[in-house]
């Protein structure tokens, strides 16, 4: 059980990371939701066996209750999470509309450095 | 008393709802936002004077035990390191205000309310007990830089706000991958009980989550590797903006890694993060000294001085930490006045290329010795406040046998200098190049009387900045000693331990 849940983390993990280290900013969107959620499922395995729900009422006849605290960090992690993929959304669409597509250019320095290159040959 | 702890997060999120809902009624919203702020830092004072005399004030959220809800921990550091930190953002604040009427500002039905939630967000994050917690105060607080980076849209900001909010982004994912790593070797995420356990794990499970938490942190403080997003991106920033970035969320990161490595005795780490500060600070340096603007200049020597702080903690002696937070607590007002002043440069030349200014000394005498003071602090001159810091370093790495570092520390330092210099020379000495404000250009510059009442309003709070840095040196006595308790609650952990954990151990 818990073996897959780690091996699904792992895939999760190395094609969101692939993703993200592309160009465009709709793919680092998607790689972002894929390490969300390889994120939020590494807390819930964290928290052990899946057992009975942990409610306060039940604990006492209960003896093998789920731990309910990654659930609860899961939760706000899973909302952080989608207010961010927002975010990026809305940053790609502006992007969008100044340069016509959503990809991430090359910094200051970096052009600099090309220019000087070029300028040298 | 310790109702002000968590009064000092909460009130600034309402006061962001409130200035969200009366974004267009500048006055209304400049007073719920000032007025807040204010009070904080009265607060933020008041807790500092109070756990420097009765020690630290601990509140449980919602009542709950510590190994289940959240916990506020307002030890020595985090009141000195919250004062600091709220009486800058409100001199910040004061500028901005004042600034309002030029072009190079934020827009303030935005950046004032986002404002707010960074503050909430920094006050969260030093107060916080637990690993969760500080995983959302985190967010709380980058979310907000997000917005205020690129909330005018223009082409450059939204470039390096790409860079800026991915590099971000994957660094808090990994640290909620290190938070499930945390809980499922110890089964808590709260530190104090993480102060019993982790030191108990293997070896390899402590280094594996010591390094990994290090490069989280690390990526926030940007050290040396991974520092490549922060020249690019806040030079871009209206400058205020920039200015609470490079005085706080840096200095946050570093706060945090020293928190989490002193109190799980990761001394192991030691060589590490000596040798990791020893390149951040000449690195960044190096980087200051190729720049020919002033923002970019400024912002290389962001990275730089990190160097420092990490020198104080890969230390691990009460003598090492101690400088480490004295150099945090000296940072946070020197490197935002040092912005300040940019902004106001900016805004009387409209630039802030080096080539392109010139003359300030004589046009505006003030303005160089208000950029002047921090400056000469920044390189560790003495009397400033950076000079204490920096002796307090350098002392505790003779102390410590570790002469490599405090030569790589003395050589960085000079040339800290010699760039503090070459924007001296740039924009206070030489030929006046560039034509002040008084001849305005283009129609988006405001009628002369607002931007000169809006100027004196700047002025005054640059000054009461510079004062601030000033002050920092002239009680270095005091701040040395509850520095150095600070330092010796953190590497000995079982006070923190005790203050959270009470009798329920």
């Amino acid at each position: 059980m818990s073996g897959v849940l780690i091996l699904v983390v792992g895939a999760l993990t190395a094609i969101g990371t692939y993703l993200v280290t592309s160009r465009a900013l709709s793919r680092i969107v998607l790689g972002f939701a894929l390490l969300g959620h390889a994120a939020v499922l590494a807390l819930v395995t964290a928290g052990g066996r899946a057992g009975d729900p942990p409610l306060a009422d039940r604990l006492e006849t209960s003896a093998d209750a789920a731990d309910p605290l990654p659930q609860a960090l899961s939760l706000t992690a899973i909302v952080i999470s989608f207010g961010l993929t927002l975010f990026l959304l809305a940053l790609a669409g502006r992007q969008r509309q100044l340069s016509g597509d959503d990809l991430v250019e090359d910094d200051i320095e970096d052009r600099r450095i090309a220019e000087h290159t070029e300028a040298e040959q | 008393m310790s109702v002000l702890v968590g009064l000092a997060v909460i009130v600034p999120l309402l006061a962001a709802m409130v200035s969200l809902g009366v974004r267009r009624h500048a006055f209304l919203r400049d007073t719920v936002v000032l007025g807040s702020l204010v009070g904080v830092t009265v607060m933020s004072a008041v807790l500092l004077i109070q756990v420097e005399a009765n020690g630290s004030l601990v509140v449980r959220v919602g009542g709950w035990l510590p190994q289940l809800g959240i916990v506020l921990v307002a030890d020595m550091f985090a009141v000195l390191v919250l004062s600091v930190a709220m009486v800058t953002i409100t001199l910040v604040e004061a500028f901005s205000i004042g600034q309002r009427r030029s072009t190079a500002g934020a827009d303030p039905t935005v950046a004032a309310p986002m404002l707010m939630v960074l503050t909430a967000g920094v006050a969260l994050s030093v107060l916080t007990g637990d690993l969760f917690t500080l995983f959302v105060a985190f967010e709380l607080m980058l979310v907000a830089s997000y917005v205020l980076l690129t909330h005018k849209g223009q082409a450059g900001q939204v470039r390096s706000g790409m860079t800026y909010v991915v590099i971000n982004l994957f660094a808090s994912t990994l640290f909620l991958f290190g938070v499930a790593f945390v809980y499922s070797a110890t089964g808590t995420v709260n530190l104090a009980l993480l102060v019993e356990r982790i030191p108990e794990l293997q070896t390899e499970v402590r280094w594996g989550i010591g390094l990994w938490f290090l490069v989280v942190f690390g990526t926030k403080a940007a050290m040396f590797p991974l520092f490549s997003w922060l020249p690019d991106s806040y030079p871009t920033a209206p400058t205020t903006i920039t200015a609470v970035f490079a005085g706080l969320l840096t200095k946050i990161g570093v706060y945090v890694m020293i928190r989490f490595h002193t109190l799980m005795s990761m001394d192991d780490l030691g060589t590490v993060i000596l040798v990791i500060a020893g390149f951040t600070m000449i690195v960044g340096v190096l980087g200051a000294l190729a720049q020919d603007d002033m923002k970019r200049i400024l912002s290389f020597h962001i990275v730089s001085q990190i160097g420092y702080m990490l020198m104080g903690l890969g230390l691990f002696s009460v003598a090492g930490v101690a400088g480490a937070i004295i150099f945090v607590v000296h940072q946070i007002p020197v490197k935002t006045v040092l912005f300040l002043v940019g902004a106001m440069v900016e805004t009387d030349r409209r630039s802030s290329a080096l080539s392109k200014l010139g003359g300030l000394v004589s046009s505006r005498p003030w303005l160089a010795v208000a950029f002047a003071l921090p400056a000469l602090s920044l390189a560790g001159l003495p009397p400033f406040s950076g000079f204490v810091a920096k002796l307090a370093l350098i002392d505790a790495g003779v102390e410590a046998g570790t002469v490599a570092i405090v030569v790589v520390g003395l050589v960085g330092s000079a040339l800290t200098l010699l760039s503090m210099v070459k924007i001296w020379a740039g924009v206070f000495w030489g030929p006046q190049n560039a034509p002040a404000f008084h001849a305005p250009e283009s129609e988006e510059w405001a009628p002369r009387s607002a931007t000169a009442r809006g100027w004196s309003t700047m002025s005054l709070a640059t000054g009461a900045a510079v004062a601030l840095t000033l002050a920092i040196a002239l009680f270095a006595g005091p701040l040395w000693d509850m520095s150095e308790r600070a330092a010796t609650e953190l590497l000995d952990g079982e006070v923190y331990v005790t203050d959270v954990l009470g009798s329920e151990r």
